[in-house]
């Protein structure tokens, strides 16, 4: 008798497949085309999405689009620099430094779950209802995730490496910037992708209360009209910074650690 | 420049683990440390390289370093400890930096050539294998010119012909330019190979229990040498109740 012997090894392992997720999209577009145009959905329950894409033209053409995006732009990056710089800096603190740890640690834990949206008139009051309190509220909001990404990846820093540079004398300054930060680093980078999806979400809220232009500040004006479809294009504007954002700090990964294994 | 040990005892908290060594390194020989698992040799090492600080007793330098050298007590571990993120030729360069020397370039040439690493000067530690990459860790530690060498079990990560390999290549280098080297490992084979002396720890807490010479030069060692196998047989026989004891210990950690 002679059975082959079963395979049983399958599965499990993360597999690459190209162009599914946008087969998804385009599938779920396709479906909301089909069920606006048959009357299956109902204009009121979904706008039509080539109407979604007129509007976008009609946005491209007057130039109203830009008029929107570029502060909405700026806005994000002005304030996710200043909350990630921040909070890198203060997470490495953390990281390297005790004191700071045992200080810092249980304020970022009390600050990390407050709503930052909550605190936007106390910014406002803080800084004026002009740019500052949006960048003020960007800024708060980045800074908290990427604070507990970045201590979390020193505190990951291969010690041996560590232990390496102190036995051969290289000096503290040497250790933090040549072996804790780069070592840091694809912690830091994989919390910087979270860190600047919250600082989208937080430029629309910011740009919802006393903005005149922005993307934010379109859909709050669109949704007051229950035109729905300017709503979604704002929203499909937001979705395509965030796939943008989320590319880009791929790309920025697969550059600085083409050393991974 | 040789060390010295003067009555060291080490404790991790309760635990005794090194009890009254006296020992003394002397320079360019390679000195071995072997011993049944957890009797503190690497600590020991760790204390030699003021890695860590003995309860009592004393670790002194006699002597002064030989000139231009960068960094007089340097390791060689065991997991290699490459930057992944830099070249060889970066890792090299890493321990150098510090000084601002106008040769480096020209060091780190003589080291990858003493290492026969030239070829590899841009590649990445993922790329390369076990052997080579200890040979980079070797090669960084000859740039800053030590005066002792200390060896963390080196070659115990890697496979057994690799480590017969680049075993010649450390009696390689000692033989065109002896350095002084301490050397911890649990394997004997390797001792008899690069030792010329060895010192017997005892199982934990750590106490010197002989010392042996072998006075044949290091060059003329071969594999399966029968002077060689008979002193390995010896030390082995020194060891056997030690390490069937230290197995059978429980760990209170």
């Amino acid at each position: 008798m002679s059975d082959r012997v079963p395979f049983r090894g399958g599965g499990f392992a993360p597999l690459h497949i190209r162009g599914l997720g946008i087969a998804v999209f385009v599938l779920l577009i396709a479906l909301a085309e089909w069920g606006t145009r048959t009357g299956f959905i109902s204009a009121l329950t979904l706008p039509r999405p080539s109407d979604v894409f007129g509007t976008f033209v009609e946005l491209w053409e007057t130039g109203a689009l830009f008029q929107h995006l570029l502060p909405s732009l700026s806005r994000l990056a002005v304030g996710a620099s200043i909350g990630a710089v921040l909070g890198v800096s203060v997470g490495v603190m953390i990281g390297l430094f005790a004191y700071a740890r045992a200080g810092l640690v249980p304020l970022v834990a009390a600050i990390f779950p407050i709503p930052k949206i909550a605190l936007l008139p106390l910014f406002v009051i803080w800084f004026g209802i002009d740019e500052a309190s949006k960048y003020a509220l960007i800024a708060f909001g980045t800074f908290t995730p990427t604070v507990v990404a970045t201590y979390a990846a020193v505190d990951n820093v291969d010690r041996t490496l560590i232990r390496m540079g102190q036995s051969f004398g290289l000096t503290w300054w040497s250790i933090v910037r040549k072996i804790v930060l780069p070592g840091a680093m694809p912690g830091i980078l994989s919390g910087l992708r979270i860190s600047l999806t919250i600082a989208i979400i937080l430029l629309v809220a910011a740009e919802m209360l006393g903005a005149r232009y922005g993307v934010g500040a379109y859909i709050l004006e669109a949704g007051s009209l229950y035109d729905l479809e300017r709503l979604f294009a704002g929203v499909v504007i937001l979705s395509v910074l965030g796939v943008t954002l989320s590319w880009a700090i791929g790309v920025l990964e697969r550059r600085v650690l083409r050393w991974r294994v | 420049m040789d060390l010295k040990l003067e009555a060291v005892t080490h404790r991790y908290g309760d635990t005794e683990v090194l009890r009254d060594i006296s020992l003394e390194i002397p320079s360019e020989r390679i000195t071995c440390i072997v011993g049944p698992s957890g009797c503190g040799k690497s600590t020991l090492l760790r204390l030699l390289g003021g890695l860590e600080q003995p309860s009592q007793g004393a670790v002194r330098q006699v002597g002064t370093p030989p000139e231009g050298c960068l960094n007089a007590l340097t390791y060689i571990f065991q997991d290699f400890a490459l930057l992944p993120w830099r070249t060889v030729q970066g890792n090299v360069a890493l321990v150098l930096e510090d000084h601002k020397l106008a040769n480096q370039e020209a060091i780190i040439a003589d080291v990858l050539a003493r290492t026969r690493l030239t070829d590899f000067a841009g590649a990445l530690p993922k790329q390369l294998s076990g052997g080579m990459k200890q040979r980079v860790a070797i090669a960084r530690a000859l740039a800053v010119n030590p005066a002792v060498m200390l060896m963390d079990e080196p070659l115990s990560a890697l496979d057994s012909q690799t480590r017969e390999l680049l075993m010649d290549d450390l009696v390689g280098l000692w033989t065109r330019e002896p350095f002084t080297a301490v050397y911890v490992t649990h394997n004997l084979a390797e001792a008899v190979r690069l030792g010329h002396r060895i010192v017997v720890l005892s199982r934990r807490p750590g106490e010197v229990r002989e010392i042996v010479e072998i006075d044949t030069p290091l060059e003329q060692r071969a594999h399966g040498d029968p002077a060689l196998d008979a002193q390995q047989q010896h030390l082995w026989s020194l060891m056997r109740d030690e390490a069937a004891a230290a197995d059978a210990e429980l760990l209170h950690v």
